[in-house]
């Protein structure tokens, strides 16, 4: 027998104390086996022992909450279903970081696997899974083969399971470079009379395994997810986990079948430490013992010994205590599906965990130490510094104007001009941008330098200026500098505002999501009323008029500079996405990812981030229903930002009240509701176009915030608004793009301030609402909204192809919606560009014809040159799309045979009648 | 030359797939199947001639692409 | 009318094809067990999708070998209609059924998404009811839907009007733009989209309530 030594405690991942309460526990030392029992127990996943005493503070109770945290999900009310049976919603969230850093793809399938395994363990049937994503820097080594990995595993997994992946969030930030995010929520459905829960109670009854056979995988798992990493983890990879979503289809059909005869008594899955942390927490809450025979358990390989079959994580695997008189009922199910059946052991009175193998007592030990005795540290925490709000930046701005001047045409001006700047200009490293205008006999360049360019700079351009006049070309030409200082608060640098806009659009933050949410089915179940890309994904209850509204949320970057104001947040920011789907927002799950908590001041965002959530709930009557902590998201000492992912569910009573972002109509005016400040501290406006990451976020006023989601909610039920969105990162203006982008329909806008306009437009500040409404009903609205006490303004009306604001800039939305999606794409495959093609007027015609057979297409060469084309089409296919959609269909169709540089073609498209 | 590698899962990762069809086999029939598992074959054409180079060229491969060392074992075979 | 929808081990769009049939017909389809050797009394089969046995060894291989295929592919030859939907399409290749296959989509990944499909046959009895409009927007939602056959068996297809439907934008390699095909009697038809997931506005669209309504119309 092997001797515990100090070492074998510390691979343990145990302290010398844990130890010493180990053997009191136990009268004696304990062997290997009842070691490791203990190791997983008590390792941080299964004990909470950092995180107890302050998840205590987190409400969980409200009067639809049927079952709260501590059970495998948690349950609500959500009222009647067909023929009067009683429904709920049974959902969480959990995190499964570590294995997908290591294996993305397997990591990430079976962190879908085993959320979903919780949630139908509890009877209910998953409906909807969602999903909160933290990778590295985009242009970081691993992340991109991170990124795809995780996607690839999650579809893998959800979308062999016919269950829709509807959403959810994923962020860039190198503060994840080593220790990556994923976070998988569930939402099932049940009947509230069918639920089913883990208390074991009654002796004598037989414990069954069933599912896929036990293997020797992911053997320690639960206690690699609760150790910080090094550079040598790599090396722990033989812990992966295999997933297997055809064996756990399977289970699920099973379960459910079973779950409709009166057979089950207690059922638990077997997550993370399997068979030990399920025979555990079944037996420690019926309060009784497990006595059980691992010969009997199915086994995948030869010789496993019992410290092997209890810690094993192999996946798709339940247990379960039954009736006796049901057991021969349960196997003809589980054999129907070709699924093991094993009746492994029996419940006990004894309080006892007893392991036999090989016709030997193995393990005998009391089985209340191990689940409620654990330990539970009050760990030190430091008092964090408040941040000051952010005093607006200034930044000095240099432009150059460059005259030139000669007895030519318009056009001859302007090909002078262009030769200047790509010949000359493009070159100079202190040239940010440069554009020209020209007119008969004069041409004028517009160029800006970087803030930093000094008088060597100005001598070049003007010394470019005077070689051109030198050379007889022009003239005259000449070079005039303007140095200003301005605020980023009045304007984005040297930017306008609408190409500030376009660069947002364009970050690997705000960029459009689809190249992810493309890969994971979402309209299977055939309920999906709004799919990802809105505000919350919406799905049907089935054969009811209901719906559930979902959304993932959180902004780590809020978090990291005050953690109590970021909590707030998370949890305000999930809740205004349900009220702008239209729902009543009931409850939370959420996934508390930090570093080391026996870092003081990792300790402190910790207790931050749950205090702030613990407020907004409170304010909000929002309790928490389940949830997952996961710690020691470390590498090499660096610890990622505090991510307290909060997913919200919320229910639509009749789905035809569900608000969208993606409907405003022509002529509808776009009308912001509450307070806009121009809050830029920890705004993205400041993050990634000036890199200024200093400051306090936006505070969350509990009480509007309130107010304003149920005005929201009050006008969607009046049928008020076309179309609805929160208003969150990147401030109003994306908001106001997103809601464009969505319908396919441009939007001219009036700034309402005079001063800090792009402090109006980019600010985050927290609690708005954009919603769109017939322009007859607008003053309506804003009447509503005032003797509500509710602040409300017209910023706009919807039409035309453009964005246009203050009639003083414009950017054609076509181009707005390619860098919004175009984005990630091209970063997750860089060298995918073909080189454009110039072609003949017939071959475009031909191709239009092969994909669009009874469209009239009549194609003009606009320059004669070959390259640049304009096409009129009118085709039925375009029937009921918008014109961005229109476009885009030809395009596609186009793409790959006419190169990349498909914007030589201008389109007019036009549906046939 | 030319060089195959014959890519396995590690005797104690699970195989799905493998798994799968040792139960479609038994469902069609065939008795007395058991320890079913899949893998795959890769063949590569190599401009090397000196067999211990080509070998330890693939061999570099396998570990930095062809097989995922989490839970694959390789085979090498050289072939003419 | 009445109408099956064939289970196999993880079918998951079997129930969503069951609610789409009952739309169109007014009445529950039969949902046979993949194990069964005969079919019920049935005027329309249905194969759907999913990943029958995980989509292990070859999409829709050993759902194509299960016993009650034999069955199926005798009714079909008998001259009753059988639609296959996505992993059903994958099994009705597999049997034989329809020729070429489905192999992994050209980009390689898993694609979902709305699809605008020409409907290239306007004559067969699954599709003239479509005949009004030359277009319809079914979603895919797919891993191997890039449809493969050698030339002389393409062009038959198209020599023959056996294309049902064709991607305008064609999201996954398939050969000659094909979504869509029909065996030689017209009464087997199997397609890569799903338009057992646009039966309502609420979802996204209704053209797929017109294709059900008239395909079960005309072979009712």
């Amino acid at each position: 027998m092997t001797t515990i030594t100090p070492d074998i405690i510390k691979d343990h991942g145990l302290t010398p104390d844990e130890y010493e309460r180990i053997k009191s526990h136990m009268g004696r030392e304990p062997n290997l086996l009842e070691l490791g029992i203990f190791s997983v127990m008590w390792s941080e996943h299964c004990s909470y022992k950092s995180s107890r005493r302050h998840l205590a503070k987190l409400p969980t109770k409200a009067a639809h909450v049927i079952c709260g945290p501590g059970e495998n999900a948690g349950v609500i009310d959500i009222g009647d279903g067909p023929d009067g049976v009683k429904l709920a919603a049974i959902f969480k969230m959990e995190s499964h970081n570590h294995p997908s850093f290591i294996e993305p793809y397997q990591g990430a399938a079976t962190g879908v696997g085993g959320i979903m395994r919780d949630v139908f363990t509890m009877g209910a049937r998953p409906v909807a899974n969602m999903n909160a994503l933290r990778f590295g820097a985009i242009d970081h080594p691993k992340t991109r083969h991170l990124l795809s990995g995780v996607v690839a595993g999650i579809g893998g997994y959800g979308n062999c399971m016919g269950v829709p992946t509807v959403g959810g969030e994923t962020n860039f930030d190198a503060g994840y470079n080593g220790n990556i995010l994923v976070n998988a929520m569930c939402v099932g459905l049940a009947e509230q009379h069918r639920i089913f829960y883990s208390a074991a109670k009654g002796a004598g009854n037989p414990v069954v395994y069933v599912g896929a056979k036990t293997g020797r995988d992911g053997i320690h798992g639960a206690t690699m997810a609760s150790a910080e990493f090094d550079d040598a983890s790599e090396e722990k990879r033989p812990t992966v986990q295999v997933g297997d979503p055809f064996t756990e289809k399977l289970l699920l059909e099973a379960c459910l079948e079973l779950m409709g005869e009166d057979a089950i008594i207690a059922i638990q899955d077997m997550g993370a430490a399997g068979l030990t942390s399920s025979s555990v927490e079944m037996a420690a809450k019926g309060g009784g013992g497990f006595d059980m025979d691992l010969d009997k358990v199915p086994q995948r390989e030869t010789g496993m010994t019992a410290y092997e079959m209890m810690l094993s994580e192999s996946q798709e695997r339940m247990l379960m205590v039954i009736k006796p008189e049901a057991e021969a009922k349960a196997k003809a199910i589980f054999d129907k599906w070709g699924l093991d059946f094993a009746v492994i052991g029996h419940t006990t009175d004894t309080g006892r965990l007893v392991i036999r193998h090989l016709g030997d007592i193995q393990a005998d030990m009391p089985v209340p130490p191990l689940a409620d005795d654990a330990p539970n540290y009050d760990r030190p925490y430091t008092e964090l510094a408040k941040p000051e709000p952010l005093a607006d930046p200034r930044v000095t701005i240099q432009e150059a104007l460059i005259t030139l001047t000669a007895e030519k045409s318009a056009e001859e001006m302007g090909t002078l001009a262009e030769a200047l700047i790509d010949e000359k200009l493009s070159g100079m490293a202190s040239v940010e941008a440069a554009g020209w205008s020209a007119t008969h006999g004069k041409a004028e360049l517009y160029v800006r330098l970087d803030a930093n360019a000094g008088a060597d700079a100005i001598a070049d351009l003007t010394k470019a200026a005077e070689n051109l006049a030198e050379t007889g070309m022009v003239a005259e030409a000449s070079a005039d500098l303007n140095t200003q200082e301005v605020s980023l608060a009045d304007q984005p640098g040297g930017d306008t505002m609408l190409v500030a806009l376009a660069n947002l659009l364009g970050t690997p933050d705000l960029c459009s999501r689809s190249w992810i949410w493309s890969q994971y089915d979402h309209t299977v179940m055939g309920d999906t009323v709004v799919p990802p890309g809105g505000n919350a994904a919406v799905v049907r209850v089935h054969d009811t008029t209901k719906a559930l509204a979902i959304s993932t949320d959180v902004t780590p970057r809020y978090c990291k500079a005050a953690p109590h104001e970021g909590g707030k947040q998370a949890v305000a920011e999930t809740w205004r996405n349900l009220c702008a789907a239209g729902a009543e927002p009931l409850a939370i799950t959420n996934c508390l990812n930090f570093g080391n908590p026996q870092r003081p001041e990792i300790m402190a965002q910790f207790v931050g981030c749950i205090e702030g959530m613990a407020e907004a709930c409170e304010a909000l009557s929002y309790p928490v229903i389940s949830g997952n902590v996961s710690l020691y998201n470390e590498t090499n000492g660096q610890a990622i930002p505090p991510t307290p992912a909060i997913g919200g569910v919320g229910l639509i009573e009749h789905v035809q009240h569900t608000a969208r972002n993606d409907t405003a109509n022509a002529g509808d005016t776009l009308v912001a509701l509450g307070i806009t400040r121009g809050w830029l501290g920890q705004s993205l406006y400041m993050r990634d176009l000036f890199g200024i990451e200093d400051g306090a976020p936006p505070a969350v006023d509990l009480k509007a915030e309130r107010e304003t989601g149920e005005f929201i909610r009050k006008i969607i039920q009046d049928g008020l608004p076309t179309a609805v969105t929160d208003v969150s990162d990147g401030g109003l203006l994306v908001a106001a793009a997103e809601m464009a982008m969505g319908a396919g329909l441009g939007l001219m806008l009036t700034t309402p301030v005079k001063e800090r306009r792009a402090a109006y437009w980019f600010g985050e500040d927290q609690g708005r609402y954009l919603v769109s409404v017939p322009t007859d009903a607008a003053d309506n609205l804003i009447l509503k909204a005032s003797m509500a006490g509710i602040q409300a303004t017209k910023l706009g009306m919807f039409g035309g192809e453009d964005i246009v604001l203050d009639d003083e800039e414009m950017i054609g939305l076509i181009d707005l919606v390619d860098i919004h999606q175009g984005t990630l794409p091209a970063l997750m495959t860089p060298n995918k560009e073909t080189a454009p093609m110039p072609m003949a007027q017939e071959d475009i015609k031909s191709m239009i014809l092969e994909a669009l057979p009874d469209a009239e297409v009549e194609i003009e060469d606009l320059a004669g040159d070959g390259d640049h084309y304009k096409a009129r089409i009118i085709s039925a296919a375009f029937n009921g799309k918008s014109r961005v959609a229109q476009h885009q269909l030809v395009y596609k169709a186009l793409k790959g045979k006419m190169g990349g540089e498909l914007h030589a073609l201008a389109l007019e498209t036009v549906a046939k009648q | 030359m030319k060089a195959r590698v014959h890519i396995t899962l590690r005797p104690s990762i699970l195989d799905p797939q493998g798994n799968a069809i040792e139960g479609a086999l038994t469902g069609l029939g065939f008795e007395g199947v058991s320890g079913v598992r899949q893998g795959k074959v890769i063949e590569l054409e190599l401009t090397e001639t000196d067999e211990a180079a080509a070998r330890s060229k693939v061999e570099d491969m396998c570990k930095k692409l062809l097989a995922n060392p989490v839970m694959e074992n390789y085979e090498i075979e050289l072939v003419g | 009318m009445k109408s099956c929808v064939i289970v196999f081990p993880a079918s998951n769009c079997d129930r969503d094809a069951a609610v789409a049939l009952e739309q169109a017909t007014g009445q529950k389809p039969d949902m046979v067990w993949h194990g069964e050797t005969s079919l019920p009394d049935t005027d329309f089969i249905l194969l759907p999708g999913g990943f029958s046995y995980g989509d292990y060894l070859r999409s829709g291989a050993m759902a194509g070998r299960s016993p009650i295929m034999q069955d199926v592919v005798k009714k079909a030859e008998d001259g009753v209609p059988v639609l296959g939907i996505c992993n059903g399409f994958q099994v009705l290749t597999e049997t034989g059924l329809l020729p070429g296959a489905l192999m992994r989509n050209a980009g390689l990944e898993f694609i979902c998404g709305m699809q605008t499909l020409q409907v290239a046959n306007t004559q067969s009895r699954f599709t003239r009811g479509l005949s009004d409009r030359a277009f319809v927007d079914f979603p895919v939602a797919h891993h191997d839907g890039n449809y493969t056959a050698d030339q002389e068996t393409l062009n038959r297809l198209e020599g023959e009007n056996l294309v049902a439907f064709r991607y305008v934008t064609n999201p996954n390699g398939s050969s000659r733009n094909i979504a869509g095909i029909l065996n030689e009697k017209g009464n087997v038809l199997g397609l890569m989209p799903h338009p057992e997931r646009v039966i309502s506005p609420l979802l996204g669209g209704e053209d797929g309530t017109a294709f059900f309504a008239t395909a079960l119309k005309e072979f009712g």
